[in-house]
């Protein structure tokens, strides 16, 4: 090979640019090893483009490569290989363990607040509710009061009515006030009537025998304290209760008479 | 310690090694990135970048693909290259300049650009257009000899020629 011809076709400097194909790059390596004077003129060539460029330099900063080791000095620890955190992690662990105590924590504190919440909720039904009970009492209390001041009354006549043949074991009572013109009847000692019946009250006149009705005893079954108020402004001279069909009658069912009593006896 | 022992050890991660390849080759990496950039604080930072790529791409280079040189310059000046690239296309330019070193020699320092236009100058005495050209497309813009010939409409064995004769005549101007 003519090294000199080969140094002038200017291949040289366009290996140096990196400008060539990779086969031509090959063969130039290939020729540098083998002519030393191949090798020597690519690195005259070389050197000129250093000069070049030097010249076009931007005058570098002293402490230029100060930064760019620091730079890559921060990268290095980044490298699997120099990872310094061999064995356990237990600061990672510790931490994942802290955040999983603290949702566990925070959930049961949340649910333990509804809990709470829930609670009071119901201690403030039962509250309403007792309330409820309190004044359903103080109410049947004032009207037990009421009943007990009017039965009291110094212008009351108590008329004991008596058992009859329908039913011998009955018996009621009658607190006939005339001032107010009421009459209250304790029908506690009379049987639940049958579906279809009610107790009819009358006030009765002996000579001639004469009934005028008081009023029915209706809800008998309902009513707790088997007290009833009914109106009274007749000269009676005697009360009696018959069973009478429901809706009452316009005279009284002797046979179903079960008390009677005369005033004032 | 010769140029292939200290690539070697710089490929081992030797920081040693590359603070000393960094103090051989930083004015003229950086110099190149100047040239296609044309400011010295934006090159200097570019320059700073290229050889931090330079430690981390270190396994890459091949010496049987070329000079250490030739492989840091052709990072720098895709660097510069992609910098440049970046601003034009913000400006709706679509190619580079080709003239930057023949706008450096002809019409001297730009302000920005901190070079030594004298040095510079005194180097390139002498030499044609069509040479500075052909030097700033070769070894600046990194065309390949075949994207030359193309460019300046030319024959490969023309483009060889010429730039033989053009760095000859650098050559002649250091002496």
């Amino acid at each position: 090979m003519d090294v000199k011809e080969y140094i002038a076709s200017g291949i040289l400097e366009l290996y140096v640019a990196g400008a060539l194909s990779p086969e031509e790059n090959l063969e130039v390596q290939h020729h540098a090893i083998e002519y030393p004077e191949i090798k020597k003129e690519i690195e005259a060539i070389e050197r000129a483009i250093l000069e070049l460029t030097e010249a076009a330099s931007p005058k570098m900063p002293q402490n230029g490569f100060a930064k760019i080791k620091a730079e890559i000095n921060d990268v290095i620890p980044f490298t699997p290989e120099s990872s310094s955190s061999k064995g356990t992690p237990w600061g990672s662990y510790m931490g994942w363990a802290a955040s999983v105590l603290l949702a566990v924590g925070l959930f049961w504190m949340y649910t333990e607040n509804s809990k709470l919440k829930s609670d009071i909720e119901l201690t403030n039904q039962e509250k309403q509710s007792l309330k409820d009970v309190l004044s359903d009492t103080q109410e049947e209390i004032t009207t037990k009061e009421t009943l007990l001041q009017e039965i009291r009354d110094r212008n009351v006549d108590v008329v004991a009515l008596g058992g009859q043949t329908v039913s011998p074991s009955s018996y009621a009572k009658a607190y006939w006030n005339k001032e107010e013109k009421k009459v209250i009847i304790d029908a506690q000692g009379l049987p639940e009537p049958p579906d279809g019946f009610t107790y009819q009250v009358w006030s009765l006149k002996l000579d001639p025998l004469t009934p005028t009705s008081l009023g029915l005893l209706d809800d008998f079954a309902s009513q707790d304290t088997k007290l009833f108020i009914l109106e009274n402004a007749n000269e009676s001279e005697a009360f009696g209760i018959t069973l009478e069909p429901k809706g009452g009658s316009e005279t009284p069912t002797l046979e179903q008479l079960y008390t009677l009593g005369a005033v004032g006896s | 310690m010769n140029l292939d022992n200290l690539i070697q050890q710089f490929q081992k991660k030797d920081t040693v090694a590359f603070e000393t390849l960094y103090n051989m080759y930083a004015e003229n990496i950086c110099g190149a990135i100047n040239v296609i950039v044309k400011n010295s604080e934006r090159s200097q930072e570019i320059c700073q970048d290229v050889f931090v790529k330079i430690w981390e791409k270190s396994n890459q280079y091949d010496a049987s693909k070329g000079r250490f040189f030739t492989w840091i310059l052709n990072i720098a000046r895709n660097a510069a290259i992609d910098e440049v690239r970046s601003k034009t296309h913000k400006n709706q330019k679509k190619n580079l300049p080709v003239d930057s070193l023949v706008g450096i020699f002809e019409n001297g320092e730009d302000l920005n650009s901190k070079m030594d236009t004298i040095g510079l100058q005194s180097l390139l005495k002498g030499l044609k257009e069509k040479c500075i050209l052909l030097i700033d497309m070769l070894y600046f813009k990194g065309y390949t000899q075949k994207e030359a010939a193309k460019e300046l409409n030319t024959p490969i064995g023309t483009i060889k020629t010429r730039i033989r004769s053009c760095i000859s005549n650098i050559r002649k101007n250091m002496a």
